[in-house]
């Protein structure tokens, strides 16, 4: 049986709580929400912190969705507490009838289970994969350890002075196309960013989060004309990471793509926004010629290393297909949405 | 625990699968990876079900945790283990505690679920024996039984055609 | 059942005065009831091996090694010992002893002691008092290995400066090399209208039974010692804990634990098994082992990658006037069950469609990789893939329907085949028949649209091997039946149930022949201090031989109950009826006995009510060395229908719906039997498409995967539809007639995938599995012009060994090989018994079979 190491576990009750025991704990110290990531990386001895700080029970994470106005009237979308469990946000009736993105990006996570207990703080915080490093401790002895835990090379790019692992959450995109504003609270102040600024394109400093800081709300655009898609590659239906993500975002003026996103997960350690696929797309009304230069554009950059599932080759060239069927999805529902 | 309140003392960092199966002697709960990757491990929590190798027994302080052995009453078998039993969606029945508890949170949420249903619900879930058809079936059957029906199962699912 | 007109069994064995039993007398056997284990596996009280505990227990982890091949020079182990909690720490020094599951190849050692053979290979173990203590001391032993070079694959194994992994084979690192010839096959290729020379490889993947290998030993302070394990031979296991452990085997009791899942992977005897023993003797307590995900990838024992070129040559109707078969296969690190895997590459080519003449050769090389060994279908479903994709490309070149170029040329009930086995029932004509039908072939074939397609195969397989694994002539299954004065009947058997159900096999047939109610019978089984032995859970040999055992031992039961009953009852012995719980008239159901009355009158005129039953298999017409794979006492047959939608953008495939037949030859419990072809189609399913074990070349072959995440078994999502007929069409060498189930339906489901990949999208994949990068690169091969295939391109150049030649039985031939050849060895070999493995001294000589 593959068991955790030993550690202290703390269940504070409040946001300043849990913030104060981080801070006394100092870098021995982490968070868990469901543990679906950390619970698994500790096994396998990715993680060891001393002190776990569970923010399950804290209550302002649990907050239901609560709409966001603007001076009172104007919708300025919705805000979704960093604790709700990805089953929670998938059954969500307001979120899937006005953000059916999210929605969909969630349903493809993992497996009911586990939906029942990850968190969309924790998915968003997941930590980057790399098939040299998901192993247990004995196997990764066997290989001398690598970059990112006890090791001093990168066996995906040996002679690369960076962690190449990937980035592996299915909302990370979906939230960076949709430009949503991530809520980090933290001891000394709060601050507001968006997702973008959120991830670095580091397997090992994935994250700009300062590691006291708590993710505390992820905040949605209004639902103003735009429109947006998520496809995911993946060896099965359920259970499987993405091997390539593909969130994309359009804003429609009239027939024609006003403003568009391209971000694509699981070939880079960040979501991996491609702007001059965007750009193929602006201005023009999906036609089959601006898809296949938006598709062509997002595959040249996109980087797939040989750390996940399927062949490289063949995982790169899946992103033209799958960015060009996202884009067709979208056309096609503008298409039946205009009379 | 299965209802009854239950006090246990375990090492602080032992997984809720790890307390039911070495402190409790609830054995019904199996595991086949201790790192999600299974479904085998499957518990209800709070009647929702999770895997019991990837949560923190101390996180289950005051929470209602329903097992395998938990299902039978005084009265007889669950109807899912009545189905499962007589179709054979037991095999080596290795997977089988995992699934008839996912299988009954589904059952209390939907109590007339399309295949497609069951299959999503039972998404979770491996198992290498049965190629889930026989589960897939006992799910229905039970439902089936849980509404009131006089069901049976259908020939040609346990005689083939 | 028929009129059972070729019903040897009951010809033979029936002792004089026992009521026939006549078709329509049925009542247990062929209805679809529940299993008696079910009701312990829904409620959790099934004790797997890793559920036991006993008190004082210590735990044991082993220490495996990180080289793919390397010297141990040194281990240190003193940092280990001196860790709190630990009891004892083993090395290779303290069990020198060699072992392994065939004779011919004693090539493991329960620890490593002075080499290692791949990543993952046991060099120590420690017991203590908690599992995380015994981890943390592993971690502590210190050892300096010498690495040498590593062999990655069989062509790396064979090439000049490989190092010697092994210091016994056949050549090299070649561990066994076959070469068989029934008739002269060039003859036939020369009168052929068309030939065809193919290569195809199908890839390793492994059982990944969903219970993870557990053990727990004891030894008491009598000098005895207990093993529970999750193994599918406890018989084997039983004899290799007396060899290694030097213990007489009357001390040393082995259980079977339910196994959670099997599929093969629980068939060897494992050096966690046997170091667990020798710890509980070192301590003086209980200690389990319980391995990881990671560990049961590193047992492995699973499908050997296999390279094959195949050639044929056919008539203009399709007939095979010759087939040629050359296999390469991967065998890993140890010996394993892999003589046999050889074999069976070859061996049951010619039992579904004839075959005029027919060349085998096989070869399997070691390489630095986990054991391979038997995995559901054992050696066939590699080959058998091959064979059905080569006639589905026949049909295609003969511009014939690939269902009528089978249907054809069927090999016919009640034959010996060109290689000398001889086929009983055979009922693959109504399987293809069914699944054709059922599945719309005729209409839908060739016609859907472009992505979907339709492909069909076939295959058989053994009910049971015909010689046991070590050479003996004793009964291959016992059965031991005790009737209680209650009416209460327990049977005894050695035979394991992994999940198929085989203690519900024994009760159900014991209820037939002794009318008691399911209900009470107990079974014991797979306990070698209680039962009988019966040699495991493999070769789908348990219905058929354990059944036949039990059939015999509850008839002797009945015949004793009669002669009593007869004359309580004032009826003929011959007229009793033993049903429902009662024996009565057949004339006149009023007059009767309950059960449990007719034995207490047995008992009290004879005494104790028990009995016994054994079964051996009959022996078979082929007398040449090799001839011992591939006989059985029956073969079962399936036909698939798959319907597959290929994506051609990206090459994936789904799969929504298979139509199976299986011709079961009688169902004991068809509830069972569906769950069999099922879980057999579910399993193929996986091979075809994703499973498969991928080791990294760059990181010293490590293991790339050993996870269950990232081993990729298909889930809910993934599992199509079934529709299974079953043909019924009685063996006379079956329980009933029965025939096996557990594996057979595997097997046409990835040749069925190919062939309908074909049908959709006009490429061949000549590999498995058959993965979307594979078939997308053969699409854009044929958009280019080529042929669309992605497969082998080439097969290295092996040292066969001089043929053995076997006349065809319509060349006259008496099942030997001909006893003078050029290099005048076969006078010997055709003396041999029919024995695949030398009758005996072999356990002496493990480094040579030649
Ligand atoms: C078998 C398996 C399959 C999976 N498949 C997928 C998949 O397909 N797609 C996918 O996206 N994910 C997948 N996951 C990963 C994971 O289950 C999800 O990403 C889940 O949402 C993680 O949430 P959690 O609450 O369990 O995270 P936790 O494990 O609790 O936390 C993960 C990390 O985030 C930090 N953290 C959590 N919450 C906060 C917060 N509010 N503020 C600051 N830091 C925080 C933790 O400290 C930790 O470092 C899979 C996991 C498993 C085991
Ligand atoms: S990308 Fe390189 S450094 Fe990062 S986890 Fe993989 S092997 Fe290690
Ligand atoms: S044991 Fe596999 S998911 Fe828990
Ligand atoms: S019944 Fe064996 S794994 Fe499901």
């Amino acid at each position: 049986m593959l068991r955790l190491p030993s550690f202290t576990y703390l269940a504070p009750k409040t946001l300043k709580q849990a913030l104060q025991w981080k801070h006394d704990a100092g870098p021995e110290g982490m968070y868990v929400a469901g543990g679906t990531d950390l619970y698994p990386n500790m096994k396998r001895r990715h993680q060891d912190p001393k002190v776990v700080i569970s923010l399950a029970g804290v209550k302002a994470l649990r907050r239901k969705p609560a709409e966001r106005r603007n001076g009172g009237t104007a919708d300025a979308g919705l805000a979704l507490a960093a604790g709700m469990t990805l089953t929670e946000i998938t059954e969500h009736r307001k979120l899937r009838r006005r953000y059916p993105v999210v929605t969909r990006g969630a349903e493809l996570i993992s497996t009911p289970l586990l939906r029942n207990m990850g968190t969309l703080g924790g998915n968003l915080c997941l930590d980057t994969r790399c098939t040299y490093y998901n192993q247990s401790y004995e196997w990764r002895k066997a290989i001398d350890f690598c970059m990112k835990k006890d090791g001093a090379i990168c066996w995906v790019a040996p002679s690369s002075p960076r962690c190449w692992a990937v980035q592996s959450s299915d909302l990370a995109p979906v939230m960076v196309a949709l430009d949503a504003q991530l809520h980090l609270v933290g001891r000394a102040a709060d601050r507001t960013i968006s997702a973008a600024a959120f991830y670095h394109n580091d397997g090992i400093a994935y994250l700009t989060k300062q590691p006291d800081e708590v993710l505390t709300e992820i905040r949605l655009p209004a639902p103003n004309g735009w429109d947006a898609t998520y496809h995911k590659l993946r060896r099965r239906g359920t259970f499987d990471f993405p091997v390539l993500g593909v969130a994309i975002w359009v804003r429609w003026d009239a027939a024609r793509v006003d403003d568009a996103r391209i971000v694509l997960g699981g070939v880079a350690s960040w979501p991996q926004a491609v702007p001059e696929a965007a750009e193929a797309v602006r201005g023009t009304q999906l036609e089959d010629a601006a898809i296949e230069a938006a598709a062509t554009a997002a595959f040249r950059p996109s980087k797939p290393m040989d750390n996940t599932d399927f062949a490289l080759a063949w995982r790169k060239e899946m992103t033209r297909v799958y960015v060009r069927r996202a884009l067709e999805e979208l056309r096609d529902r503008h298409a039946t949405r205009r009379p | 625990m299965n209802g009854e309140p239950t006090q246990v003392a375990f090492a602080p960092h032992k997984t809720l699968l790890e307390v039911l199966r070495e402190d409790l002697g609830l054995t019904g709960t199996k595991h086949g990876c201790e790192l999600g990757e299974c479904g085998t491990c499957t518990v209800l929590l709070d009647e929702i079900p999770v895997l019991s190798c990837l949560v923190l027994a101390q996180a289950c302080d005051g929470r209602r945790v329903r097992t395998v052995e938990g299902m039978a009453t005084g009265e007889g078998l669950h109807p899912l283990q009545e189905t499962f039993a007589d179709l054979g969606a037991a095999q080596c029945g290795y997977c089988t505690p995992g699934f008839l508890l996912t299988a009954e949170a589904l059952l209390a949420a939907i109590p007339t679920p399309s295949r497609d249903q069951i299959r999503e619900a039972l998404a979770g879930n491996l198992c290498r024996c049965t190629g889930y058809l026989k589960i897939y079936e006992a799910v229905e059957l039970a439902a089936a039984r849980m509404r009131g029906e006089d069901a049976q199962p259908r020939p040609e699912t346990i005689h083939g055609r | 059942m028929g009129d059972r007109p070729r019903d040897r069994r009951s010809d033979h064995d029936r002792p004089a005065g026992s009521p026939a039993r006549r078709p329509g007398d049925l009542r247990v056997v062929g209805t679809a009831h529940r299993r008696i284990d079910a009701v312990g596996k829904v409620t959790g009280r099934t004790q797997y091996a890793d559920d036991l505990a006993l008190p004082r227990m210590l735990h044991a982890k082993l220490l495996r090694s990180p080289h793919a091949h390397a010297r141990i020079a040194q281990v240190d182990v003193s940092r280990a010992l001196a860790l709190d909690g630990v009891h004892a720490v083993l090395t290779g020094a303290d069990l020198p002893t060699p072992f392994g599951i065939l004779p011919v190849s004693q090539d493991e050692h329960a620890l490593c002691p002075d080499r290692v053979r791949f990543v993952g290979d046991p060099v120590a173990a420690v017991a203590a008092t908690t599992e995380e203590i015994a981890a943390a001391a592993v971690d502590l032993i210190a050892v300096e290995y010498e690495p040498l070079s590593v062999v990655g694959d069989p062509a790396e194994a064979i090439a000049g400066d490989a190092p010697l992994i092994h210091d016994y084979g056949d050549a090299g690192n070649l561990h066994k090399l076959v070469n068989l010839e029934f008739g002269d096959v060039e003859e036939g290729f020369a009168a052929a209208h068309h030939v065809r020379e193919d290569l195809y490889f199908y890839g390793g993947n492994t059982h990944l039974a969903m219970e993870q290998h557990a053990s727990l030993a004891e030894w008491t302070p009598d000098g005895r010692l207990t093993l529970w394990s999750s193994t599918q031979t406890p018989h084997y296991v039983h004899r290799a804990l007396a060899r290694v452990l030097e213990l007489p085997p009357g001390r040393i009791r082995v259980v079977a634990t339910p196994n959670g899942g099997g599929f093969g992977g629980k068939s060897d005897p494992f050096n966690h098994e046997i170091v667990v023993a020798k710890l509980a003797m070192l301590t003086g307590r209980p200690v389990k082992i319980a391995l990881t995900r990671e560990e049961v990838f590193y047992c492995h024992r699973g499908r050997h990658p296999t390279l094959m070129w195949v050639k044929s040559g056919v008539a203009r109707d399709g007939k095979l006037l010759g087939l040629h078969f050359r296999t390469l296969l991967d065998g890993g690190g140890y010996g394993s069950y892999g003589v046999a895997s050889t074999y069976y590459t070859g061996a049951l080519q010619t039992v579904t469609y004839q075959v005029e003449r027919y060349k085998f050769e096989g070869a399997r090389a070691f390489t630095n990789k986990p054991p391979c060994g038997p995995k559901r279908g054992h050696g066939t479903p590699q080959p058998r893939f091959a064979l059905e994709v080569q006639m589905d490309k026949i049909a295609t070149d003969l511009g014939l329907d690939p269902a009528e170029l089978r249907l054809r040329h069927l090999v016919t009930a009640d034959t010996i085949t060109a290689n000398w086995l001889r086929v009983g029932s055979m009922g693959l004509g109504a399987c293809i028949a069914k699944v054709v039908d059922a599945s719309g072939w005729r209409t839908r074939r060739g016609t859907l649209p472009y992505g979907r397609g339709l492909g069909l195969a076939c295959s058989s397989y053994i009910s049971g091997a015909g010689l046991p694994i070590y050479w003996n002539d004793m009964p291959h299954s016992g059965v031991q039946l005790k009737c209680d004065r209650g009416g209460g009947v327990t049977v005894f058997c050695g035979s394991t149930d992994i999940g198929q159900g085989s203690d519900g096999i024994l009760a159900t047939i014991v209820s037939e022949v002794l009318g008691v109610p399911l209900g009470e019978i107990t079974v014991v089984s797979a306990d070698t201090d209680l039962t009988p032995v019966d040699l495991g859970s493999y070769s789908s040999r348990v219905t058929l031989m354990s059944g036949n055992a039990a059939i015999q031992a509850a008839e002797r039961a009945r015949d004793i109950i009669s002669q009593h009953a007869a004359e309580k009852l004032q009826v003929p012995a011959e007229r009793l009826v033993f049903a429902e719980g009662r024996v009565f008239d057949a004339a006149d159901p009023d007059v009767w006995l309950s059960f449990a009355e007719a034995v207490q009158g047995a008992e009290a005129r004879t005494g104790t009510v028990g009995t016994v039953g054994s079964y051996t298999p009959p022996a078979s017409p082929g007398r040449y060395r090799g001839a011992g794979v591939g006989p059985s006492p029956a073969y079962s047959y399936s036909a698939a229908v798959v319907e597959v939608e290929v994506d051609p953008d990206t090459g994936i495939i789904r799969v929504p719906k298979a139509w199976v037949a299986h011709d079961i030859g009688q169902c004991i419990n068809p509830a069972m039997v569906m769950g069999q072809v099922e879980g057999s189609v579910y399993m193929g399913l996986g091979e075809a498409l994703m499973e498969e074990m991928v080791y990294r070349e760059n990181r010293g072959l490590v293991h790339k995967i050993p996870s269950m995440l990232e081993y990729k078994s298909p889930t809910t999502l993934e599992m199509c539809d079934v529709e299974t007929h079953l043909v019924a069409d009685p063996d006379p060498n079956g329980p009933f007639g029965a025939k096996e189930v557990g594996q057979g339906p595997l097997l046409p489901i990835p040749p069925a995938i190919a062939n309908a990949v074909f049908d959709a999208v006009g490429v061949r994949v000549d590999e498995v599995p058959i993965s979307p990068e594979k078939v997308l690169r053969a699409l854009k091969d044929k958009a280019r012009g080529g042929p669309g295939r992605t497969g082998p391109t080439a097969f290295p150049d092996i040292p066969w060994p001089e043929p053995i030649r076997v006349p065809t039985p319509w060349e006259g031939g008496d099942g030997k090989a001909l006893k003078h050849d050029a290099a005048g060895r076969r006078g010997r070999a055709a003396d041999q018994s029919a024995a695949a493995l030398p009758r005996s001294g072999a356990a002496s000589h493990p480094e040579r079979q030649h």
